[in-house]
């Protein structure tokens, strides 16, 4: 597979099923390098799965996955571990160790990895502290932080290795606006000053969307639509209208199939209604 | 009827199934053992929450037993004058059996439980993905110490429960109801053989050990990450060990002794 | 719970382990003896050996000089061969004719081998045989041969 230099991540034809129920039937997306990208879509069309797959958590039953170069399905563990070094992941609750503290937390990775010398290794973690603004919570354990400071609190860790890829899974679901203004400022700057790709999954579209170079919409197991939000937001698509501006009914109806209204709701005896043969 | 047996069947299928994938998992397991040789620190972790954490109702529960078992020996059998040989029958019946499987059921309901319950949680919370995203193998920084830890720790409560019992079981006997002291010593180490009483003992509380810290963590890692699944997986730790224990203890009891 | 406390209360855990064995060692069961010098054999053959057990004393005058260790049977003699290992500090202290008889502890308690010197010079060695033996009362035959004595005599 030719490397594009400017594709961090190339999925091609990917298909992958939980159980009997297909979650992707034939995906193809280009993660292009060094620019934030958002993946959305409706609820369950498998965007975290997505990022599960491309940090070779899952395996896809058929299609590639290739990240900066290497197929990710092919790799034997040591191989799928170095890769890691190189990803950083955010999940959506944070996933801090909670026996840690937030120092410990950050520390993790290096102290599980290298060798570096305690000074060193406090060095590098303050600095990630303050990049995410959480210099002074050093030693509070992730059970005494909120939301959102957790999940800074996991950007600062997934960042301890310089990585050249992040993935976020839904970083901004249940914020309040200020840390929602936080972590998108985070994102967007990080991404900047680091020369990093971020991946982004999420609902709020909104928000995702006016920090994100690339976008793609997913749903029902393939890619509907892609590109910059500007060439989204003039999509001929009525049913990427709809998403996009969150319109309650349109190529996606409001109604659930469902039987006819009168009948449903009057009730039928032998072809009349029931008020009619209260009568 | 033939749905009846399509599910009853199915049940079993999906037992068996549960089986081979727990086997497995004792399998990687084992193999990411010889990392703790040089993180030993997360050992020393793990035998604090499984040991000492469970020391005090091992030391009280073994302590009980010992002066109930010294009580029901005595009024049985002073009434055939042979009162002395409360030592024995207190020391045999801790030392093979009472000593290995009481501990080894106390230890189900507090440590096992609790790392079911542990487990599942870093499940749930997303930890163990975590750790996995960060090129860390949950196998030998999570799995691995507990196991060995459990499986160090039972037969060690075991002897300590066994101790402590016998000691219980001299306070009533001797100080209480007045049977000769030194008779419940002689003939106490009359019958008890340290290897083949004692060692047996020690066995049954390793292979106790091995089980239950292998269910307890295989419920924990497999289970269903909502609240609901860590919950039932800690049920199931409890019920399947105080089984297994029962179980192993009727074979190995039929081999040993 | 800071690690230097977690590591104290591990090694409370393990002294706590290790004095519990030492009184399931020393006080509980037998080791004391069976650290003691093993001792030497002896062989002794009864037509019946009642309910003696494997590891039943071996008393001299009413003296634990050591233990039986194995029973088996000899189908050439058609005799029970019981081995007996008598502890080293009695070393040429039995004489070649001593009985060895199997007594029964108390009225209901178990069964073990008394030994009774006689008086020859000679001393019995290890895996000497002892030839005298007196069998164990079998209360079966006991009471047979009461009732055959009261129905014989008058």
């Amino acid at each position: 597979m030719s490397d594009d230099g400017a594709t961090l991540v190339q999925i091609r034809d990917l298909h992958f099923s939980r159980g009997s129920k297909p979650i992707f039937r034939g995906l193809n997306i280009d993660i292009p390098r060094g620019k934030v990208t958002t993946i959305i879509g409706p609820s369950g069309t498998g965007k975290t799965t997505l990022l599960k797959m491309i940090g070779g958590q899952l395996k896809a039953s058929q299609g590639t996955i290739h990240v900066d170069g290497q197929h990710v399905g092919k790799l034997r563990r040591a191989e799928l571990y170095e890769l890691r070094k190189r990803m950083g992941m955010l999940f959506q609750s944070g996933a801090l160790l909670t026996d840690l503290s937030v120092f410990e937390n950050v520390a993790y990775p290096l102290r599980e990895h290298t060798d570096l010398p305690e000074s060193l290794i406090s060095h590098l973690v303050l600095m990630r502290l303050h990049a995410v603004g959480l210099r002074g919570a050093r030693d509070l354990s992730p059970s005494e932080l909120s939301g959102g400071m957790a999940r800074r609190a996991a950007l600062a860790r997934a960042l301890v290795f310089d990585p050249m890829m992040i993935m976020y899974d839904e970083p901004f679901t249940g914020q309040d606006p200020i840390s929602m203004g936080v972590l998108l400022e985070l994102i967007k700057t990080v991404n900047e000053a680091l020369g990093l790709t971020s991946l982004m999954v999420s609902h709020d579209l909104k928000e995702a969307l006016s920090i994100s170079d690339y976008a793609v919409i997913i749903s029902e197991g393939v890619v509907v639509e892609a590109g910059s939000p500007e060439q989204l937001e003039s999509s001929e698509s009525a049913w990427v209208q709809q998403f996009l501006h969150g319109q309650p009914d349109g190529p996606v109806p409001f109604q659930v199939s469902a039987p006819d209204y009168e009948v449903d709701l009057m009730g039928q005896e032998n072809g009349k209604s029931a008020v009619e043969a209260a009568r | 009827m033939i749905g009846f047996l399509q599910r009853f069947g199915r049940s079993w299928i999906e037992k068996v199934e549960r089986l081979g994938r727990a086997t497995l998992f004792l399998l990687h397991m084992l193999g990411a053992l010889g990392s703790l040789v040089s993180r030993p620190s997360l050992l020393v972790k793990q035998l604090y929450a499984s040991g000492v954490m469970t020391l005090s109702i091992v030391l009280v529960s073994g302590l009980f037993v010992g002066m109930v078992l010294a009580l029901q020996a005595y009024n049985t059998l002073i009434d055939f004058g042979q009162e002395n040989r409360v030592g024995t029958l207190v020391a045999l019946t801790l030392v093979r059996e009472l000593g290995p499987v009481v501990t080894g059921l106390l230890f189900a309901g507090r440590a096992g439980s609790a790392m079911t319950a542990e487990i599942g949680l870093m499940k749930a919370t997303e930890q163990l993905s975590g750790l996995e995203m960060m090129a860390v193998d949950p196998y030998k920084r999570v799995f691995a110490p507990r196991f060995l830890a459990g499986f160090l720790a039972l037969p060690m409560l075991a002897a300590m429960f066994s101790a402590i019992g016998v000691i219980g079981g001299h306070l009533i006997g001797v100080d209480v109801l007045g049977v000769d002291a030194s008779a419940y010593w002689s003939q106490m180490q009359n019958a008890t053989s340290f290897y083949s009483d004692v060692g047996n003992g020690l066995i049954k509380g390793l292979v106790f050990g091995f089980v239950v810290s292998w269910i307890a963590i295989f419920e924990g890692a497999d289970c269903i990450p909502t609240s609901e699944g860590v919950s039932s997986a800690t049920t199931r730790t409890v019920v399947y060990s105080s089984l297994a224990i029962l179980g192993l203890d009727f074979l190995l009891t039929a081999v040993m002794f | 719970m800071n690690s230097r406390a977690i590591d104290v209360l591990v090694g409370v855990f393990m002294l706590l382990f290790f004095g519990a064995m030492f009184v399931l060692a020393m006080k509980v069961s037998n080791l004391t003896s069976l650290t003691s010098n093993p001792g030497y054999t002896l062989v002794a053959k009864f037509e019946n050996i009642g309910g003696l057990k494997p590891r039943a004393s071996v008393a001299a005058s009413g003296v634990k000089v050591g233990e039986v260790a194995a029973i088996s049977y000899d189908p050439e003699t058609f005799e029970a061969s019981v081995t007996l290992t008598i502890d080293e500090t009695f070393i040429d202290t039995f004489p070649t004719d001593t009985t060895a008889s199997i007594y029964t502890a108390g009225l209901l308690g178990e069964q073990y081998i008394g030994l009774d010197p006689g008086a020859e010079i000679d001393m019995l060695q290890n895996s000497d045989e002892i030839t005298l033996t007196q069998s164990a009362i079998v209360l079966e035959r006991l009471i047979g041969q009461v009732l055959f004595s009261r129905s014989g005599g008058s």
